[in-house]
């Protein structure tokens, strides 16, 4: 009896296992056809500029601060470990070019990707969620309008566009951010802080940077449009739909920073 | 004017069959109204008319033309035919009423905007609302915004209008409103449309004829008289609103089925 009772509950767990499986698989395929769907709808007329501008202002003017904030202190605690570390091997000259490299290479980037999850990546799930379940995107159809390019399209570029712009105010106040600990509380020397960070620093640091910062701002845009387009069942849904849409474009940003990564240097 | 022709739809979700093999023809210039008790798949119908939803078989004429064969681009541009008011009104909320109402103008043709404030006045006082346009959806009441949704589904001027239980969550009055705005559609603008409703008072008041929609099919289409007096047991039970029939008779059988398959579950167990 017991033994059958454990096939059961074996077969139960592969079997809600497999269905995770391909719904993964299903969501992904989704995806891609509703990436498919932008390109093709991209170039139709109407134009969506102004929806664009009015998406990027959301993206990126209303998002500044949370992306300054982060990555001043990204900066700043950097300085602040890299100095006490460093000391033991009487390398402190080198905090300079640690700040810039990391803000520049990883850390500006994926900070403001993790923080455009969060804060974008919500406010679009949750907004074409309730548009979902209010049929207003229903309501859009039968308006002559395609969804996919009144809502996604203008999303999606604004996104991928406006994200490298905010991580190159990022990698700015980061690495002032850096020379203000370093210099100021730590008592490093002004100008061999300023050399070392000069000194290392190569233009490919700052734009495959922004690249990343590119394709994070397109994923984010398009997993949590998808998200909201699947959402049902009123406000519950919605909920989870911008709980799977935070969770999974910060996952996506981790994940996909590591094969970039790894394909650039 | 078109004639809406429906032959053999069927619309399956999974394994559920929501429509199967069903046959609707709309003639032109009048209003039908669907019946049906809840679920048995009426928005199924006239979302599938508009093309929201595929038609898994069957075919829908529009003018002669089938819908459910088109690409994406044909369909936009037989959806510039139809208005469609929803069952919540469906208002764009991070837009104001005057936007709202001139959404589709602004979309679709590139009248100068000194038109377009003219034509979105112009609709929102035939559905007897003015200098609103400012206000937000989230200000308006329940009725507000189906009025204002019907301005919006207008001001392109479609020659067919799709209702989405046009009355639900209304008071009586304002249900009544808007059952004489429904019928001052067709009477001035002639257009074509399909409602879809439980509620038999509105059904009678607004339909030239009336179908009923009951386990995939169209079972009995008739005038409001006919309907009233039908012959049918299934028919005269939604009609007239008794708890005990044909059509709670099998869900009853149903929850007993359930019951017993239940308790002889147990027992097998034991």
């Amino acid at each position: 009896m017991a033994k059958e009772g454990n096939r059961i509950g074996l077969n139960a767990a592969l079997e809600k296992f497999g269905t995770r499986v391909f719904g993964m698989l299903e969501d992904l395929g989704n995806i891609f056809v509703l990436l498919l769907q932008c390109v093709s709808w991209v170039f139709r007329p109407p134009s969506e500029f102004r929806n664009i501008v009015k998406q990027m202002e959301e993206v990126g003017i209303r998002s500044m601060p949370v992306v300054l904030v982060t990555a001043t202190f990204t900066g700043m605690v950097i300085a602040l470990q890299s100095w006490s570390g460093f000391q033991r091997f009487q390398a402190t000259s080198l905090v300079g070019s640690v700040v810039a490299l990391s803000i520049t290479r990883e850390l500006g980037p994926v900070f403001a990707g993790l923080m455009v999850s969060g804060r974008v990546g919500a406010a679009m799930a949750a907004e074409l969620g309730t548009m979902k379940v209010t049929e207003q995107i229903d309501a859009l159809v039968t308006l002559a309008t395609n969804p996919v390019k009144y809502l996604v399209v203008p999303r999606v570029i604004a996104a991928t566009v406006v994200l490298p712009i905010l991580v190159v105010f990022a990698d700015l106040v980061g690495i002032l951010g850096g020379y203000f600990v370093a210099v100021y509380l730590l008592g490093a020397n002004s100008y061999v802080y300023i050399n070392k960070t000069y000194q290392y620093l190569e233009f490919k640091d700052i734009y495959t940077g922004l690249v990343k910062a590119a394709v994070f701002g397109f994923l984010i845009a398009i997993i949590s449009c998808y998200n909201g387009f699947i959402a049902q069942g009123g406000a519950e849904g919605v909920g989870r739909a911008t709980m799977r849409a935070v969770v999974a474009s910060s996952m996506v940003v981790l994940i996909s920073d590591y094969f970039m990564t790894s394909l650039m240097f | 004017m078109p004639t809406i022709e429906i032959r053999g739809l069927c619309k399956r979700f999974g394994k559920k069959v929501v429509l199967d093999g069903l046959d609707l023809v709309v003639p032109q210039g009048r209003n039908t109204v669907v019946i049906g008790g809840s679920g048995t798949g009426k928005s199924v119908l006239i979302k599938c008319v508009v093309g929201l939803l595929r038609a898994d078989e069957g075919e829908i004429r529009i003018d002669g033309e089938d819908v459910t064969k088109m690409d994406e681009r044909e369909l936009v541009r037989v959806r510039q035919k139809f208005g469609m008011l929803f069952q919540g009104a469906a208002l764009f909320d991070s837009m104001n009423v005057g936007e709202n109402v001139a959404f589709a103008l602004r979309r679709l043709r590139r009248y100068p905007e000194r038109q377009i404030q003219d034509v979105v006045e112009e609709k929102l006082a035939m559905v007897g609302l003015r200098d609103i346009q400012h206000l937000t959806p989230a200000e308006l009441s329940g009725g507000m915004k189906k009025r204002v949704g019907l301005a919006r589904a207008i001001a392109s001027e479609p020659e067919i209008l799709l209702y989405d239980e046009p009355t639900t969550g209304l008071d009586p009055i304002m249900a009544d409103v808007i059952n004489e705005l429904i019928i001052r559609m067709r009477e001035s603008l002639g257009v074509t449309s399909i409602s879809i409703t439980h509620d038999m008072a509105s059904a009678y008041k607004i339909a030239d004829s009336i179908a009923m929609l009951y386990k995939g099919k169209i079972i009995e289409v008739g005038t409001p008289a006919e309907i009233r007096h039908s012959a049918s047991p299934v028919v005269s039970q939604f009609v007239e609103g008794r708890a005990v029939g044909p059509i709670t008779a099998e869900h009853e059988e149903f929850v007993r089925f359930v019951r017993g398959s239940g308790e002889s579950g147990e027992r097998k167990e034991q």
